[in-house]
């Protein structure tokens, strides 16, 4: 029997490189194989660890799996672990993956347009400049945004200002905009908790 | 920069053509020398894969946008991988007016 065919994973933001080279003295005239590391495997990674999703969330984004996606992270791991022990080269390349992008809208002309290159920050219209673009979302496919998201807040002690949290950016390095104290992390689900007993 | 417009005739007095992959032909307008050059499409009668058959087309004339009325579905994740960035313009236009928009 044939084994069954791997589903198709998305990747949204490709690697901004090829991929790594190792440096110093002990590495120098040993010829080594280079890890190749896939590019759904990179994109694994990156969610996780860089964007920090949870495997569910991550799964939904990639279009596979839940228990799939935990396949291919604990592959990436274990890949970029054997890179830095080895001290041998990566390269991402291959896999099976099609690439995606977010479709944004402009009110001034009225076009939609998607944004293939992520490295570009500020996002203006394609045909008339303007930039008064907004996220164009076709289907909401988050399962847990609801409930994950959000439920975190930065606090400000001193003055009780308060805002959703960005996953990704430490809240200590945020600084209350009322009273210049930097913000702590409160999270919602643990209070609303106490609150109901 | 090289921005390709889908078009149902061969000037740029034509209305834009609202399908990607079999539209009549591709004005090719260079923002930098502000000049136009007008491709055929070949694959305007073609059964299938005329999408990705004519993104092809449009990438080896280095084309960095598309604008166009409608894209097919395999268009997306392949114009992505070729970083070429995709125009919707669902109001009928002329050539001459997307040109005009991408001056100012």
């Amino acid at each position: 029997m044939s084994p069954r065919v791997r589903k198709i994973r998305k990747v949204f933001n490709p690697p901004p490189v090829k991929g790594f080279k190792p440096y110093g003295s002990d590495t120098d005239g040993r010829k080594t194989e280079p890890v190749q590391l896939l590019f759904e495997e990179y994109e694994a990674l990156r969610l996780c660890d860089y964007d920090f999703y949870n495997h569910h969330q991550a799964s939904v984004i990639m279009g596979v799996s839940r228990p799939t996606f935990t396949r291919i992270y604990a592959s990436v791991r274990q890949k970029v672990a054997m890179a830095f022990a080895e001290g041998r080269q990566i390269v991402i390349e291959g896999g099976k993956v099609y690439f995606d992008s977010d479709w944004y809208h402009c009110k001034d002309c009225k076009c939609y347009f998607d944004n293939p290159r992520k490295d570009v920050e500020e996002i203006v219209c394609p045909l008339c400049g303007s930039k008064q673009v907004a996220n164009y979302e076709i289907e909401d496919e988050m399962p847990d945004a609801g409930d994950n998201q959000h439920v975190d807040f930065c606090v400000c002690v001193s003055c009780g200002y308060k805002k959703p949290h960005q996953p990704g950016k430490p809240c200590s390095n945020e600084i209350c905009p009322k009273c210049n104290a930097p913000l702590r992390r409160n999270v919602g689900r643990r209070r609303r908790g106490r609150l109901n007993n | 920069m090289k921005v390709a417009i889908t078009s149902t005739g061969n000037s740029i007095e034509s209305m834009l053509d609202e399908r990607f992959g079999r539209c009549s032909y591709f004005v090719i307008y260079n923002t930098e020398s502000k000049s136009t050059e007008i491709v055929p499409n070949p694959n305007k009668d073609a059964e299938n894969g005329a999408g990705p058959a004519s993104l092809q087309l449009v990438a080896s004339h280095n084309a960095e946008k598309i604008v166009s009325g409608e894209f097919g579905t395999k268009i997306k994740s392949l114009a992505d991988s070729l970083k070429i960035q995709l125009v919707v313009v669902k109001e009928p236009k002329k050539v001459k007016d997307i040109i005009e928009m991408l001056n100012k």
